[in-house]
C-alpha cells in the first residue's frame, strides 16, 4: 500500500515537472505580452505583471501589417486544409479499395518520399517554382502544401478497416465508385477526417520555413513569418513578438480544445479498427 | 423472378488456387436453393461471382438466359443480404432501405411505398428513423433484408445471413426468410454452414467440398440418399457413423470390419449390389438415428447384436445422444439417438442392432456410394 502511493507520489511529480516544462515558457509568453516594457527583462521573472496592459496588443494591430498577415494566413491555412481533406481522402480510397495496376509501386514511392527529409527539399522546390514564376504569390505558398503523404497514408489505413461489405453493398444497390466514396466513405469517416484537417491546419497555421523563403515582401508574410521580423539583428521586440505569438495561438488553441475529441480519436483510428 | 443457370463455372485466385473447380447448376423461377458445405468449400466464392462481386474465371452464368458474366453487380438485377448486414451507418433505417431505390431514380412516392411495404412486412414500421446501431442484430438483419426487398429483384442472394445471431434469433429468422419466400415467390439463393439450415429452407440444396459441387438434391434425399460419403457426413446431426472394412462371402454375405460383423441378407437390393463387391474395401455408413437397443426395439429389421459400451450420454429434452465404443476398441466413437425416456449410464453394455434398410455402402477409395 505504501509502496503504491510511493509510486503514485512519483508519478506525479514526473507529470507536474513535465508539465511545467511545457507549459511554462508559454505563461511566461502571456506574462510578457501583458507586462510593462521596463518589467519585461527584470530579475526575478514577474510572472504576475505588477502593471497589467495591452499596449503591446494594440501595438501588433496597429503598427504593424497584422491584418495582412492574418488575411494571407487564413486563406493559406483554409485552402491546404481544405485541399488535404479532399484530396487525401480520393488518395486513400484509391488505395485502400481500388485495383490499378502499379498501385503497390506507386504507394512504395510515396511513403519512401517521406524518407527525405523536407529541408533537402527547400532548393528544389525553390527552383521548380520559381520557373514557374510563383516566387512571392499565393500559388507559390499554397500549392506545394495541398496534400501531404502523411495524410494519404493516415486515410488509407482508415478506409482500410471500414469493412468490405459495405463498399460491396453499395455497388449492388447501384453505386459507383465515385458514389461509394462521397456517400458511403466520406460520411463514415469523420474522425479520420477530423483529424486530417486538424493536424493540417496547425501544420500549415504554425507553419514557417516555406513561407519565409517563398515570400519576399511584406505583404505576402503569414503571421509566423511576420512575427520573426519583429527579431533583427540588434534588438528584440520581446512584448510585441509576445503578444503577437499568443494572438496567433489562440485559434491552434481554441481549435483543439473545440475538437479534442477527434483529435484522440483520429490519432487512435489511424491504425486500430473500431 | 428468374432462372439462374450456372454451366461449368471456375473460380481461379492467382495462378494455382482453383477455389471453384467446373460448377454446374440450375435454378429454377421461384426456388430456394441452398448451397451449403464446411468452410473453404467454395459456397461463398460462388455466391459472389454470381452477385459479380467476383469475376467468372471460367464458365458461364445466365440470369434469365441472359449471358451475365460481364455485367457489374448492379446491372444484374440482383440484391444480396451480407452476413455483417452491411447496412450504411450513417443512414437511417428508411435512407438505408431507400438507397437503392434513389439510384435507380425511382419516383420519391414509389420509394415511399415500397419502403413502408417492406416494413409493414418486416416489423420495422416503428424504426424507421433509427440508425443502424440503435438496433439489435436481429433487427439490422430484417433491414438489410428489407433494403434488398424494396427492389424486388430477379434474384435475392443471402450469404450466411444469420451467422451472426444468437440460437434462437436464427431460428425465428429462419421461419421468417422461408414464409418470405413463400409470399414473395422469388428465387433466393442462400448460402450456409450450417446444414440444418440448408434442411430446413431449401427447396434444393447444393453440397459443395473443396471447390467441387458434391450433389445437388433436395433436402431429404440429400439425407437419405447421399452420394458419396462426404455427403453422408455433412447432412446431418450428429454426423453419421462411419466404418472401414470389407465384403466378404464365406457362409454368408458380410460386411466385415475390425469392430464387428454385419452379415447383408442377399434378397434385399443393397445385398444384390453387394455382390459384385466381395473382397472389396468398402465403408459402412449408418445415421445415429437407425441404431437401435435391441432391448427396446423389436419390430424392426435388425442386424446381429453388436455389443457396445456407453461412453457419454448427451440428453437434449426430447431425445438424447449416446455415444459409445464397440468392445475393445474404446479409441473409435460411435453415437446413436436414443429415447430420453430410457435411462443409460456411462459404462454400461447394450446390445445394438442397425437397421437392414438404412446400410449404406461407400467404396473405400472414391468414397462414391455404391448404388
Amino acid at each position: 500500500m505504501r509502496r503504491l502511493k510511493i509510486q503514485k507520489l512519483f508519478f506525479y511529480l514526473i507529470l507536474f515537472g513535465m508539465t511545467i516544462i511545457y507549459l511554462g515558457p508559454f505563461l511566461f509568453s502571456v506574462s510578457i505580452s501583458f507586462n510593462a516594457d521596463k518589467d519585461v527583462l527584470t530579475w526575478p521573472i514577474k510572472l504576475i505583471p505588477e502593471e497589467w496592459t495591452l499596449a503591446h496588443y494594440q501595438s501588433v494591430w496597429r503598427d504593424l501589417p497584422f491584418g495582412q498577415w492574418l488575411v494571407n494566413s487564413v486563406l493559406i491555412t483554409s485552402i491546404q486544409t481544405v485541399s488535404n481533406v479532399f484530396f487525401s481522402a480520393l488518395a486513400g480510397f484509391a488505395f485502400a479499395r481500388l485495383r490499378f495496376p502499379g498501385k503497390n509501386i506507386i504507394f512504395s514511392m510515396l511513403l519512401a518520399s517521406l524518407m527525405i527529409p523536407g529541408i533537402i527539399l527547400l532548393v528544389p522546390k525553390f527552383i521548380v517554382l520559381n520557373e514557374f514564376r510563383l516566387i512571392n504569390t499565393y500559388g507559390g505558398l499554397i500549392l506545394p502544401g495541398l496534400v501531404s503523404v502523411v495524410n494519404i497514408f493516415l486515410m488509407k489505413q482508415f478506409f482500410e478497416t471500414i469493412p468490405k461489405d459495405l463498399e460491396e453493398a453499395a455497388l449492388i444497390d447501384g453505386c459507383s465508385y465515385f458514389r461509394i466514396f462521397w456517400q458511403i466513405f466520406l460520411p463514415v469517416s469523420k474522425p479520420a477526417l477530423a483529424a486530417v484537417a486538424i493536424y493540417t491546419f496547425q501544420g500549415s497555421w504554425n507553419e514557417f520555413m516555406w513561407p519565409v523563403i517563398v515570400s519576399v515582401t511584406n505583404d505576402m508574410f503569414t503571421l509566423p513569418v511576420g512575427m520573426a521580423f519583429l527579431k533583427n539583428e540588434f534588438s528584440v521586440q520581446w512584448p510585441l513578438l509576445m503578444a503577437g505569438t499568443i494572438l496567433i495561438s489562440l485559434p491552434t488553441i481554441a481549435i483543439f480544445l473545440i475538437f479534442q475529441r477527434y483529435f484522440v480519436q483520429g490519432v487512435a483510428s489511424a491504425g486500430l479498427k473500431e | 423472378m428468374a432462372d439462374v443457370l450456372l454451366k461449368n463455372i471456375q473460380k481461379r485466385y492467382d495462378k494455382d488456387v482453383l477455389a471453384v473447380k467446373g460448377a454446374s447448376v440450375e435454378i429454377k423461377d421461384k426456388e430456394f436453393v441452398v448451397l451449403v458445405g464446411p468452410s473453404g468449400c467454395g459456397k461463398s466464392t460462388l455466391l459472389r461471382m454470381i452477385a459479380g462481386l467476383e469475376e467468372i474465371t471460367a464458365g458461364e452464368l445466365y440470369i434469365d438466359d441472359q449471358l451475365v458474366n460481364d455485367l457489374s453487380p448492379k446491372d444484374r438485377d440482383i440484391a444480396m443480404v451480407f452476413q455483417n448486414y452491411a447496412l450504411y451507418p450513417h443512414m437511417t433505417v428508411y435512407e438505408n432501405m431507400a438507397f437503392g431505390l434513389k439510384l435507380r431514380k425511382y419516383k420519391k412516392s414509389d420509394i415511399k411505398q415500397r419502403v413502408q411495404e417492406a416494413a409493414d412486412i418486416l416489423g420495422l414500421r416503428e424504426y424507421l428513423d433509427r440508425k443502424p446501431k440503435a438496433m439489435s442484430g436481429g433487427q439490422r438483419q430484417r433491414v438489410a433484408i428489407g433494403r434488398a426487398l424494396v427492389r424486388q429483384p430477379k434474384v435475392f442472394l443471402f450469404d450466411e445471413p444469420l451467422s451472426n445471431l444468437d440460437a434462437k434469433l436464427r431460428v425465428q429468422m429462419r421461419m421468417e426468410i422461408k414464409k418470405l419466400h413463400q409470399r414473395l415467390q422469388a428465387t433466393m439463393i442462400y448460402v450456409t454452414h450450417d446444414q440444418v439450415e440448408a434442411m430446413t429452407m431449401g427447396d434444393k440444396i447444393v453440397v459443395l467440398k473443396d471447390g467441387e459441387i458434391q450433389q445437388v438434391d433436395s433436402p431429404m434425399n440429400l439425407y437419405h440418399e447421399p452420394e458419396n460419403k462426404f455427403v453422408a457426413g455433412f447432412i446431418g446431426s450428429p454426423a453419421s457413423n462411419f466404418l472401414h472394412g470389407k465384403i466378404t462371402q464365406d457362409t454368408e454375405l458380410a460386411f466385415q470390419s475390425k469392430h464387428c460383423t454385419i452379415s447383408i441378407p442377399t434378397d434385399t437390393s443393397m445385398g444384390k449390389r453387394l455382390n459384385n463387391h466381395v473382397n472389396e474395401r468398402v465403408i459402412l455408413g449408418f445415421r445415429p438415428e437407425y441404431l437401435y437397443d435391441k432391448a427396446h426395439e423389436a419390430d424392426k429389421r435388425l442386424s446381429i447384436d453388436l455389443v457396445a459400451i456407453i461412453d457419454v450420454i448427451e440428453p437434449i429434452g426430447s431425445e438424447s445422444y449416446v455415444y459409445f465404443h464397440f468392445a475393445d476398441m474404446p479409441s473409435d466413437s460411435f453415437c446413436f439417438r436414443s429415447n430420453s425416456d430410457i435411462h443409460y449410464v456411462p459404462g454400461q453394455k447394450l446390445k445394438l442392432g442397425i437397421d437392414l434398410n438404412r446400410l449404406r455402402f461407400f467404396d473405400e477409395k472414391t468414397e462414391r456410394r455404391i448404388k
